[in-house]
């Protein structure tokens, strides 16, 4: 049978994601350019006896998110910008306290209201560091309005596997435009559902690493009781200030993240033309578009450019960049912001090449005559 | 090379040319199986004023998402035509609503003109259908998907009572420019 | 016989963490009688707070407990009982908490009139922190951000609940201990948004600043404030200056927000 298809807005793409992920929640508040998938879900969630709930502010959506997560729903917030900044507090939570729960962040520009209805790429370090305190992040890139339904997908697995926020950034661009998308059959994508505990209720610790460093979280309202908390805590959920104890937690929690294992089944990046490539277009969302436009412009004229389109951003894919860092003559960054992932890229290629930017924060995209310019200096 | 071909609807917000561009992106990538790309203005832009909707359409895959120097242009109103019938490229086209356009944009591209709107109010019954009317008639000029295929998406996305009304539009705006090419 | 609280509090978690003369405690042990008179399950109950004194309540009571962040009780609670309808909710929390960076979830909690019950515990000041003034310090009281006397103006909260939509709304104090258990079981039972607001004490940070010699002088004061509604009517305004309410003060039944909310489902499969 011929595959459903349909052309589709990237926002609409991303709620019927999150619907295809098992998404049981959505918890919002109206924000451009993001309203699109709470619009989508107020219609589509209570048909499959889903909630959709418009709450008084970005604080309580989130706030809201994590109450229907512990209570074993899937679920889902979606803002932008300044609705993203409102949100940090309680990312935190959801990241101390390891509750699943995906996050949309459609960039526009900014600092504060900027521009609402321009794109922008410059919410990606606040992706990484938005909220205090050490904590590890998963945030993915989806640059085409197919994949915004496949990595809103993987974002609700990687949340449910990895018991912790996940935010799906994308800009304006991709989150408006519209394209064809095929949508996948049911088990055609992997959906992950939340482990559940083998323990018994008695002897159940919602923090209890000894046999997995993501231990098991159990539903309110199921068998289990058991105390969640915003302190640091030990393995029981309970408040601690024992130095070891909270240094433990504190590292086992970056490290479920970060360890080799984790990084290698998170990370997801495409290359293109990168084998034999002199210089590579580091690029993500739309703007990687234009990259790989530049890409073929160039080839066409003999030189020998590539494209690294991260997909997952958190963690940043840094092995794979000192690898090509040694490869080539330069890792031209582009992105809508000032020097963002640039630091990044910084950092991993270590001088080994030259890190030419180009950066936009005009509310327009950046072409491909920006970035066939920017890589012929660069030569 | 692969083709790639740029069409810009324009006019006033709620005329329904954002619509005409989501139609036309479906008539290429639903229909003909091609890759399209279809955007447009937001915000207060998009309310009143000058509104506008692109549509990339390609045999390959879609890289640069936003149009560059669009192949064809529609205006239906003149504000929109003093603002968004520029960037049109050599050799390109241009379909202006002679009532509403007076002072034509100049350039390196062939004009088109007839009574978009007024043909919808007197040809078909209907003005609110003048959107459907310049559909037919971007389709016919740039020939950029088949006629039937034009009509399939239209009749795909109006609901069942409305179906002759906009058949007769597509139809009529797609006749009108043929004629004029004639 | 005593009243048996041990079976539904959390071994090894006390002592708690509050002061002599803290009238928390009061409060913590009539919602446990409150919970017991209305036979909660407690797997079945989510007690949600936010940070302050009142609100490490959740960490003493063996159920399904949520201790959030600063303010955000009401709308982590909103989310578990749109999740789970089925659940009990209660929140527990301070009067900073609640009104203050918890103001806005908490009126908009009322005003959807979900089936929650909210015990927030007034005792004029942010305690854990030391002292500050809070939205319902008296004015010209002191507090550690107040020395020369507190310019702002008052939060009544049992009022702010009502004008909110809030469907069941009493207020009690920390002395009226028997009282507390009977408001808390009725708004449990309630169903809606049930506000109970106890007036308590905080003898470390308000009461030694305040001129209040002991603990027994502010449950004194707690006494003589209270006057009971119906008692209330057949008083002068002169009679009732600087009282303060207590029992049921708002009753009303009005659609609850899961159950409108379970109508929508039915709309949508339907359509």
């Amino acid at each position: 049978m011929a595959k459903k298809v349909a052309l589709l807005q990237g926002n609409d793409a991303c709620a019927q994601g999150a619907l295809y992920a098992g998404c049981m929640f959505f918890g919002g508040y109206p924000i451009t350019p993001s309203t699109e998938i709470a619009e989508v879900l107020s219609i589509e969630l209570p048909k499959r006896g889903g909630k959709f709930i418009q709450m008084e502010d970005e604080i309580g959506a989130m706030a809201s998110v994590i109450g229907a997560s512990l209570a074993g729903s899937k679920s889902l917030t979606a803002s932008s910008g300044p609705g993203v900044s409102l949100k940090q507090e309680l990312i935190g939570y959801a990241c101390i306290a390891e509750i699943p729960c995906v996050i949309i962040n459609v960039m526009r520009g900014g600092p504060s209201t900027g521009m609402p209805t321009g794109p922008g790429q410059s919410d990606v370090q606040q992706a990484r560091w938005g909220t205090h305190g050490d904590h590890a992040t998963i945030a993915v890139a989806p640059a085409s309005v197919q994949e915004i339904f496949s990595e809103t997908v993987r974002a609700f697995n990687l949340a449910e596997k990895y018991r912790m926020p996940v935010q799906v950034l994308y800009d304006e661009i991709v989150g408006h435009m519209r394209e064809r998308i095929e949508f996948p059959e049911a088990g055609e994508l992997e959906v992950i559902d939340r482990t559940a505990p083998t323990d018994s209720p008695e002897d159940y610790k919602p923090f209890d690493a000894s046999k997995s460093d993501v231990p098991p979280l159990a539903a309110f309202g199921s068998d289990y009781k058991f105390h969640v908390t915003g302190l640091n805590k030990a393995a029981d959920g309970f408040p601690t200030t024992k130095a070891e104890l909270v240094d433990a937690e504190e590292r086992r929690q970056i490290s479920k993240v970060e360890k080799p294992e984790a990084r290698a089944d998170i990370e997801s990046n495409e290359e293109y033309l990168t084998d034999d490539a002199e210089v590579v277009i580091f690029a993500y969302g739309s703007t990687s578009r234009s990259a790989r436009y530049a890409v073929n412009e160039l080839r066409k004229e003999g030189i020998k450019a590539g494209l690294f389109r991260p997909i997952t951003l958190w963690p940043f894919p840094e092995n794979r960049i000192a690898e090509l860092a040694k490869q080539v003559k330069a890792i031209v960054v582009a992105e809508m912001n000032l020097g963002q992932m640039l630091l990044e890229v910084e950092r991993v290629a270590k001088g080994t090449c030259a890190t030419p930017f180009i950066g936009r924060v005009d509310g327009e995209p950046i072409n491909p005559g920006q970035l066939i310019a920017q890589v012929k200096e660069a030569l | 090379m692969t083709k790639r071909y740029e069409i810009r609807f324009s006019g006033a917000g709620g005329q329904g040319l954002i619509t005409a561009g989501i139609i036309l992106a479906e008539a290429a990538s639903i229909v003909e199986g091609k890759y399209a790309v279809q955007s447009q203005s937001y915000g207060p832009e998009a309310r009143g004023g000058a509104s506008k909707s692109e549509v990339i359409i390609s045999d390959s895959p879609i890289d640069y998402p936003k149009a560059t120097v669009v192949d064809a242009c529609l205006a239906m109103t003149q504000e929109a035509a003093d603002k968004y019938a520029n960037g049109i490229k050599d050799g390109g086209v241009l379909l202006l609503d002679s009532d509403f356009v007076k002072n034509e944009p100049k350039g390196n591209f062939k004009t088109y003109k007839f009574p978009i709107t007024r043909t919808a109010k007197e040809e078909v019954g209907r003005e609110i259908v003048a959107n459907v009317v310049a559909l037919g008639a971007m389709i016919a000029l740039t020939d950029v998907v088949a006629r039937e295929s034009g009509e399939k998406a239209v009749l795909a996305k109006v609901p069942e009572a409305f179906l002759d009304l906009n058949k007769k539009a597509y139809s009529t705006g797609y006749d009108k420019v043929k004629d004029l090419l004639k | 016989m005593a009243y048996d609280y041990d079976k539904s509090l959390r071994p090894g978690k006390l002592p708690h963490i509050w002061c002599p003369g803290c009238g928390h405690g009061i409060v913590m042990k009539g919602l446990i009688r409150a919970m017991d008179t209305c036979e909660l399950d407690r797997k079945n109950t989510a007690i949600v707070s936010g940070i302050g004194c009142a609100s490490r309540i959740s960490g003493y009571i063996d159920a399904c407990t949520l201790h959030t962040a600063h303010g955000r009780a009401a709308a982590f609670a909103t989310g578990v009982k749109m999740a789970k309808p089925e659940m009990n909710v209660i929140v527990v929390g301070g009067d900073g908490d609640g009104t203050a960076i918890g103001g806005n979830h908490f009126i908009h909690a009322c005003r959807r009139n979900i089936d929650m019950t909210y015990v927030i515990m007034n005792n004029f000041i942010y305690g854990m922190t030391g002292g500050q003034f809070s939205p319902c310090t008296p004015t010209g009281d002191k507090a550690s951000t107040t020395v020369y006397g507190n310019p702002d103006p008052v939060f009544d909260i049992s009022k702010l609940a009502i004008g909110a939509g809030a469907t069941f709304v009493a207020r009690t104090t920390a002395f009226h201990a028997t009282q507390i258990d009977k408001l808390i079981a009725e708004g449990i039972k309630h169903k809606g948004m049930s506000i109970i607001e106890v007036i308590d004490d905080c003898p470390t940070t308000y009461g030694r600043r305040n001129q209040f010699r002991s603990v027994i002088d502010m449950m004194k004061r707690l006494k003589d404030m209270a006057v009971p509604v119906a008692a209330a009517a057949k008083m002068t305004a002169e009679q009732l200056d600087g009282k303060m309410l207590t029992g049921v003060l708002h009753k009303e039944v009005r659609p609850e927000y899961t159950e409108q909310y379970a109508k929508i489902i039915d709309l949508a499969k339907s359509a």
